[in-house]
């Protein structure tokens, strides 16, 4: 038996009685609280379910999948167009959307304006009503993003002469898509499809694509952890936050765009287009960690959470050990700021395959490196780390490859572990973008929002029977 | 319909600032939409979809903010420009500073690496995954929760005493360790005498009495160390680091009395220790034998290991007043009393010293009825009408379930205060009074009234103050408040049992007390 303890000052952890708390702080002591409340919120058959995923397998199996994770080294390798790289879309009228799957019915303002302006865009009907009718009767089939190694913000609308980046995660040699960004306001992503919808995707494929992929194949391969990185340093959250890191983007391309063989128009178009679009970088991002999740996915008994993602009406998780299975709950409307002449009503359920990002312990998970988006719901520094602080206590490590330095270079907290969510009731938060709840209208403002636990306890209901 | 816009030169807010000044303006009277912005041309095109255009804001550049304000009225429209100017003013400022704290331990002990002791205060049922998170982690743990099963509490105990961590409790109550308190405590000065101690208010009072010279550490065990299944691991391991430690010049040890096997081994442990060590099994004798002093009472721990440190010869305590003095008290007092008044009833929110009192009864020969009684003979239920003698423990389950412990909340024991002076043939109501962390911050106010009653239906009422003039309440304001109210109050338990039965008895029981 050594004293060493009385040797030390006392540091106290208080579990419990807040009084306790009071007291110490009375006393001038050091003290940490926790916010103590029952397990799985005091229900007895979810306790019972956690005591059987304390496992030594869960351990190992969770190793494997943090291993996978924080190994990942994906890299922009091209630009292709989405029917030569993915499958389902070589077919007849075949779209990509975001989220779990669903059907045309149950599908949102948004996703349906982004079908509708898919369909014109594609040259499959000339008008709305025609591109409805297409949907309506079936001709139009929907697969989704991540079913597909694909991702997209928002509605996410894939179609097959849309150009995508091809990220390849370099450790397990999985491929993961993207689309390009458009911008905010009436894009196709919010469900907006008009005149000007249109001139600008033409715009992307014509030119903004071509330039891209030129400008890569001189560049070389662009690894993207390192980008990542570096922007989390200069206060992007890689969500609703992209200022650094499209810039760096520009920076590793912008050189070799002026090489080459483009028109100077055309180089002077593209440039302007980027940096006029702080969210460029956020679908390069995305791509990124689709692969890498898709490489944590599928390892039994795993209880990292490798897909959160919402298509507008249904909000979806996956879980490693269960692969491809989704568990949904209805989405809910994030906390919003409306941009000027918006309102509560006009907002869409939450929307976009973007939290992937929060999945990858980026967006709210990092908000600590980026407090002025949680200025958006009226939080400050204090709450921005908090957030940081919180999700980490649903996740199994803090990555140190990306240092948050407003968290003494804390890495951020990563592979979320559905345990802990149904152990402390927190549901991951999610920052993102909304969108106006009619077709064809486009952005509303950008909010936060808890993700529904009513996913996570279906999901660990069955993960646990699987144990 | 009025339209109103103004632009700010060459002035710049992040978007993020500029969207809430604008829903801070779109909730203002009288507002029917409004437009805070950079003068972008993409904001200006947001601002014309949304009818806020006005023909100044072609003026604005991407380096200016611009505001456009719609409402009902042109006053009310000039209003909110006018707020909206302010705002934009407005440094920006969080939410008060409002401390972190964690969801759960684990994140706790990740972000608070240093942490040293982990205080646990949960619903038993969880009590132990905590604890085994804290040792597991290398922690201290003072589990003050109780209900916890006696196997967990042995995992707990010997996976502590493997590692050298102290595991104080479950259902630990009191412990001061580096001069700070914890749980139910007192501010105490440091000195050079160290503690542990199976009872919580045990621990309170002598740590209160040694406030002069001070105290080392006071360990608390829990009630349940002592048992055979446990064996006494903390207590042992608590003497043992009392052993080590440079700081401790004397032990005490408090408890009620442990079966002989463990009363043994904690003597063994002492002998090896070899430091001068107090001993008070309550109502248990422990001969002096070699360094181990036995001492009858709390009072005479404190008092024993005071005068080891400072030389003097350790003698026991009857009280602390000369004998003249006491018999003058005896006198006003009884002179109010009827010829039935002949009884004492112990209203106690400390379980010890409602123990030890039962004990100074003993040893009077007045034995005394209690819900917590020293032979089971003596057991009265905690609700049922007193009879004689009775002591209660106001501390026990039915007393606490639902309502927080007698030391913090009052309304039962000034019930019963109320009930027992209505009683024909009580003469004392011998009260405890406890200062300290975690207790009411004004047991004197909080008493005051039922006192009262007690005085006007002719009750003696007695009561000893365990606390230190450093605790939140301050022990001398206390005492005086209640001393206004009438009641006497004595230096310590033992005392205020021992006047308490010298008053009943009209000074009867004196040849007792040598």
């Amino acid at each position: 038996m050594t004293t060493k303890l009385f040797k030390q000052d006392i540091k106290v952890i208080n579990v419990g009685l807040a009084s306790f708390y009071e007291d110490l702080k009375y006393q001038r002591a050091r003290v940490t609280k926790v916010d103590w409340r029952p397990p799985a919120g005091g229900n007895l058959k979810l306790v019972q379910l956690l005591s059987k995923a304390e496992s030594e397998e869960v351990a190992n199996a969770n190793k494997i999948a943090v291993k996978k994770i924080v190994t990942s080294s994906p890299k922009l390798i091209d630009i292709k167009k989405a029917r030569d790289v993915i499958g389902v879309l070589r077919g007849n009228m075949t779209l990509l959307h975001s989220g779990p799957p669903i059907e045309w019915e149950r599908m949102s303002g948004p996703t349906k304006g982004g079908v509708i302006g898919a369909a014109i865009f594609e040259g499959w009907a000339s008008d709305a009503g025609q591109a409805e009718e297409l949907a309506k009767s079936g001709q139009i089939r929907f697969e989704t993003c991540h079913d597909n190694s694909a991702v997209g913000p928002m509605a996410g609308i894939i179609s097959p002469s849309m150009s995508v980046y091809v990220v390849k995660n370099e450790e397990s040699g999985n491929i993961a898509f993207s689309n390009l960004n458009e911008g905010v306001g009436r894009v196709l992503r919010y469900g907006a499809y008009d005149e000007e919808v249109q001139t600008r995707l033409k715009f992307m494929e014509d030119v903004l694509a071509p330039l891209l992929k030129a400008a890569l194949i001189i560049t070389g391969p662009l690894d993207l952890k390192n980008i990542m990185a570096q922007s989390l340093q200069m206060g992007d959250e890689l969500h609703t936050r992209n200022v650094a890191s499209s810039l760096l983007l520009l920076k590793e391309l912008g050189p070799s765009m002026v090489n080459t063989d483009f028109s100077k128009s055309d180089i002077s178009a593209s440039i302007n287009f980027i940096v006029k679009n702080q969210l460029f970088f956020l679908n390069i991002a995305m791509a990124a960690g689709k692969s890498i999740m898709d490489a944590a996915s599928g390892i039994r008994a795993s209880s990292v959470i490798t897909a959160l993602t919402r298509n507008g009406t249904d909000f979806g998780v996956r879980v490693s050990a269960l692969k491809d299975k989704w568990f949904t709950a209805p989405a809910p409307i994030p906390k919003t700021l409306f941009f000027p002449g918006y309102k509560e009503e006009d907002a869409n359920p939450d929307i976009g395959d973007s939290a992937i990002m929060e999945t990858n312990g980026f967006g709210a998970f990092a908000s600590a490196a980026s407090p002025a988006v949680v200025q958006v719901v009226g939080g400050d520094v204090k709450e921005a780390l908090r957030n940081t602080i919180k999700m980490s206590e649903i996740c199994l490590i803090k990555d140190k490859s990306f240092p948050i330095p407003q968290n003494n270079f804390e890495g951020i907290p990563r592979a979320i572990d559905l345990r802990r969510i149904i152990e402390t009731g927190t549901a991951p938060i999610i920052n993102t973008g909304v969108a106006n709840k009619k077709p064809g209208m486009g952005t509303v403002g950008f909010g936060i929002l808890d993700a529904p636990m009513g996913a996570f306890i279906r999901a660990f209901e069955e993960y646990a029977s699987t144990l | 319909m009025p339209k109103k816009s103004f632009i700010s030169k060459g002035d710049y807010r992040d978007s993020v600032f500029l969207m809430r000044v604008n829903q801070e303006c779109q909730k203002l009277d009288g507002v029917k939409a409004c437009a805070v912005m950079m003068g972008t041309d993409a904001n200006k095109d947001i601002a014309k979809d949304a009818w806020l255009y006005t023909d100044e804001l072609a003026n604005a550049g991407p380096n200016d903010i611009f505001i456009v304000i719609d409402a009902i009225d042109e006053a009310k429209c000039e209003a909110a420009l006018a707020k909206a100017k302010d705002l934009l003013n407005e440094v920006e400022r969080g939410e008060t500073a409002e401390e972190m704290s964690y969801r759960t331990l684990r994140t706790a002990i990740e972000n608070e690496p240093d942490s040293n002791l982990v205080l646990i205060s949960t619903p038993g049922e969880y009590a132990f995954t905590e604890a085994l998170t804290a040792l597991n982690n290398d922690k201290n743990v003072m589990i003050f929760s109780s209900d916890v099963p006696i196997d967990d509490e042995l995992k707990l105990k010997q996976l502590g005493s493997k590692k050298g961590l102290l595991v104080m409790g479950p259902d630990c109550g009191t412990a001061i360790i580096n001069g700070i308190g914890l749980g139910f405590s007192n501010i105490v000065k440091r000195g050079p005498i160290g503690i542990v101690g199976a009872a919580g208010t045990g621990i309170q009072e002598v740590t209160s009495l040694l406030d002069d010279i001070g105290i080392s550490q006071a360990i608390g065990t829990g009630s349940h160390d002592l048992s055979e299944k446990i064996g006494g691991i903390t207590m042992i391991d608590g003497i043992r680091m009392l052993g080590e430690d440079q700081e401790t010049k004397v032990l005490v040890v408090i408890s009620k009395p442990p079966s002989p096997t463990v009363t043994g081994k904690i003597l063994e442990y002492l002998r090896k220790v070899g430091k001068p060590a107090v001993v008070n099994f309550i109502g248990g004798n422990v001969n002096d034998e070699g360094n181990i002093i036995g001492a009858l009472t709390l009072e005479d721990a404190a008092k024993k290991a005071l005068a080891i440190v400072t030389g003097a010869q350790p003698s026991a305590t009857i009280f602390s007043k000369p004998r003249e003095e006491l018999e003058a008290l005896i006198t006003q007092e009884t002179k109010r009393l009827s010829d039935k008044q002949k009884y004492v009833r112990g209203l106690f929110s400390g379980g010890t010293l409602c123990a030890e009192a039962q004990v100074l009864f003993r040893n009077m020969n007045r034995p005394v009825r209690s819900n917590v009684p020293l032979e089971k003979g003596l057991l009265i239920q905690a609700s049922a009408r007193g009879i004689g003698d009775t002591f209660i423990d106001m501390g026990t389950e039915e007393f606490v379930r639902g309502i927080p412990h007698p030391m913090i909340d009052f309304r039962f024991r000034n019930e019963r205060i109320i009930r027992e002076s209505q009683e024909d043939d009580v003469a004392v109501i011998l009260l405890d009074v406890v200062l300290g962390l975690g207790a009411n911050i004004n047991p004197a106010g909080e008493l005051a009234d039922a006192v009262a009653k007690a005085r006007v239906n002719g009750k003696s009422v007695i009561a000893s103050v365990c606390g230190t003039e450093r605790d939140p309440q301050s022990l001398h304001l206390q005492v005086s408040a209640l001393e206004k109210l009438g009641v006497i109050i004595l230096p310590s338990n033992a005392q205020a049992a021992r006047l308490a039965a010298l008053v009943a008895s009209r000074g009867g029981v004196w040849g007792y007390l040598k």
